[in-house]
Parts: C-alpha cells; structure tokens; sequence
C-alpha cells in the first residue's frame, strides 16, 4: 500500500491527468443520461472538482483542498497558475477580429456593458454579504461575469483561496443558469439571428453557458455567440485586475 | 510543426503576462494588471494575421487546439484545489451572484438588439468555440 501511494505521489501530474479525466467522463454521462443535456458537462464537472476541494480540504485539514492529499498531489501543478493562464490565453484562437468587426459598435458595446454590469451585480451582491476590501471584491465581481476571469482576476490582485473559489461558484452558478434559461428566454428577446446572438454572447460573456444555451435553442447561432463570449473572456481578463480593481480601491 | 504552435502561444503568453506585470509595477499596484487579457488579446491578433497572410497551418493550429481543448480540465483541477471548506459557509452568496448578473443584462438585451442590424447567416470565418 505505502509503495502504490509513493508511486502516485511521485507521478502527481499524470495521475492528476487521470483522475480529471475520469471526472469528465462521468460528468459527460451525468449530463447525457441525468439532465438530458440541460446542464452542461464542463459544469458538472466543475462542481464535482469543488465538491472534491471540500472532501480534501475536510480530509486533510489543509487549504489546498483536494492537493493536499498526497496521492492528489498533483491536481496542484495542473490546475496551478501556469498552466491555467496557459490554457486560457489559448481559447483565443476561438476569436477573431476580423469576424467581430462585422457586428460593428453593437458588438463592442455589449461587451462593455455585459462586463460592467455584471461586475457590478457581483459586487454588490458581495457587498450585501459583508465583504468590504476590494480585492475579495474585485473577485467575486469578476466570477460573477464568468468561472474564469473570477480565479484569474483573484490570483492576480493576491485574494485569499476561499473566495477565489466563491468566484469560480458564481461563475458556474451562471453558467448553468444561462444554459437553462436560453431556450425560455430566445422567444422574448428575439434570439433568433446570428445578429443578436452575437449581443447574447457579448452581455453573457460565459462560454459554455453561451454555447449550451444556444444549442438548445438553435444550434446554427451557437458559433455567433461563442465567438464575443469569447471575447468577453479576454476582455474580462484583461478589465477586471487593471481598472475595475483600481477602480474599487479608489471606492472602497 | 505542432511545437510551433505551441511556441507561439507561449510568446503570447510570456509577452502578455510581462505586460501585466511592468504595468501593476508602473501604477504601483502589487499584482499582474491584465496579463492573461492581454496574452488572448494578442493571440486573436496573430491568429488574424496569420490566416490573411496565409501562413497558417493545420499541424502548427493543433498545438494551439491541444490546449485549448485542456482548459476545462484544467479549470477543473483548478477548482478542486480551493479552499472549498471555508467558502462553503457563504455559499448563498455565490447562487445569487451568478443569477442576479443575468437578469440584469438580459434586461438590456431587446434595447441593443433593436440597434444590431441583420445579416445573412452564411457570413463567419475561421473559429472554433470551445465550450
């Protein structure tokens, strides 16, 4: 037993990559057999990761959730910093400009306001839960616009791991509650153009929310809306630690 | 190459993140101000470049696809190593945070989209969405 347990912990991060993709595996079939694909498997899988922090952060005592327990050791590489920075930077080949020009201001304008406006949803709703310094915050505003640019945001400006994980929360929170609601909502908003998918996109800003949604509604405009989401996943990165957190230190 | 892809979006990374870095310096904040942002924004950019100068190619795009096709599992390592215990007791916060946003912007939606002019749905280039 002590030898198998040695084993893992000295190969953490390709037993990381294998417990992650056991765990998608059984989110994919969660999300096919369960809820018929109304809640998309990157979303299950997410809360499966947060449940297991829980189960390792109670385990073990640690702060590092599900990393330290040894034989998980790894889960700390593969989801650390670099590799996640790495691996979002490269969603950006799902974007291009030149695409985006075509929406024209209307483009720009919903990202703007999808970014501000749920930044700021975010921080009040983290207000009205007694968080007061700008850099929880700066945090939880930034997960409540997607589970990415919250975690990103919060390694960024230093915030502490709890609500880093509060963010990455909301932002799932969001996801499966845009994916869900889509399909009801297509009719009242006139979500049936590539146009205003696009719009869709750039106010809801979370991809796989954004993607999912519109599959289930209409499955041509999915690549119009994930293509500004993607956008607001940048923009997002790139607004929330400069002049929104510079922003809540000169309010707060 | 495939490395070659993959250099390319270590540039954008390495370029994006210093940028981050220099600039939380300059306005004298201790933290990387944007650096991810900036590393996506300048990989749109190249990727851009590259298609209209014709210099892309498929093998050098997958090096790139790789790890874009890794970012949720790697989200997913991400999440299970939170301090999950402790926000746990302020969980509500993060169900009304993730629901209230939404509702919000969906109450700009029917004003913008009144502004969003039509256009043919055959009009889209090179992207691939990740979800």
């Amino acid at each position: 037993m002590d030898i198998i347990t040695r084993f893992l912990e000295k190969n953490g991060l390709v037993v990381a990559f294998l417990a992650v993709g056991f765990m998608m595996y059984t989110s994919a079939i969660i999300s096919n057999k369960l809820t018929n694909k109304k809640i998309p498997a990157s979303a299950i899988a997410i809360i499966m990761g947060l449940v297991l922090a829980y189960a390792g952060g109670v385990y073990s005592g640690g702060e590092k959730g599900i990393a330290d327990v040894k034989v998980f050791s790894g889960f700390g590489l593969m989801g650390g910093a670099m590799f996640r920075d790495f691996a979002i930077v490269s969603t950006g080949m799902g974007a291009s400009f030149l695409v985006m020009k075509r929406t024209g201001w209307i483009g720009a304008l919903s990202l703007f306001l999808g970014i501000v406006l749920s930044f700021s949803g975010g921080v009040v709703v983290a207000l009205f839960w007694g968080y007061t310094d700008a850099i929880s915050l700066t945090t939880i505003g930034a997960g409540a616009c997607t589970y990415i640019v919250g975690p990103v945001t919060g390694a960024a400006i230093g915030a502490s791991s709890d609500v880093i994980a509060l963010s990455i929360a909301a932002g799932v929170v969001k996801a499966v509650f845009v994916t869900i609601g889509t399909p009801f909502m297509a009719r009242f908003i006139g979500l049936n153009n590539p146009q205003t998918a696009m719009v869709y996109g750039g106010l809801m800003g979370t991809t796989s929310g954004v993607s999912a949604g519109l599959a289930a509604t209409d499955p041509r405009l999915v690549p119009y809306g994930a293509l500004t989401a993607t956008f607001y996943t940048g923009l997002g990165c790139l607004a929330c630690p400069s002049v929104l957190y510079l922003l809540m230190r000169v309010i707060v | 190459m495939i490395i070659y892809g993959v250099a390319i979006l270590a540039f954008c990374y390495v370029t994006g993140q210093l940028i981050g870095e220099l600039l939380g310096r300059l306005i004298g904040v201790d933290a990387n101000v944007g650096g991810v942002g900036f590393a996506m924004l300048l990989l749109i950019f190249l990727n851009d470049w590259f298609t209209k100068k014709g210099f892309s190619d498929k093998l050098t795009d997958r090096g790139i696809e790789f790890w874009s096709q890794m970012y949720i599992p790697i989200v997913v390592a991400m999440s299970a190593i939170q301090n999950v215990k402790v926000a746990v007791s302020s969980g509500s916060l993060a169900l009304v945070a993730g629901i209230v946003p939404v509702l919000i912007c969906l109450s700009v939606i029917p004003l913008l989209s009144k502004f969003a002019k039509s256009q043919p749905v055959d009009q889209h280039g090179h992207y691939n969405p990740v979800s």
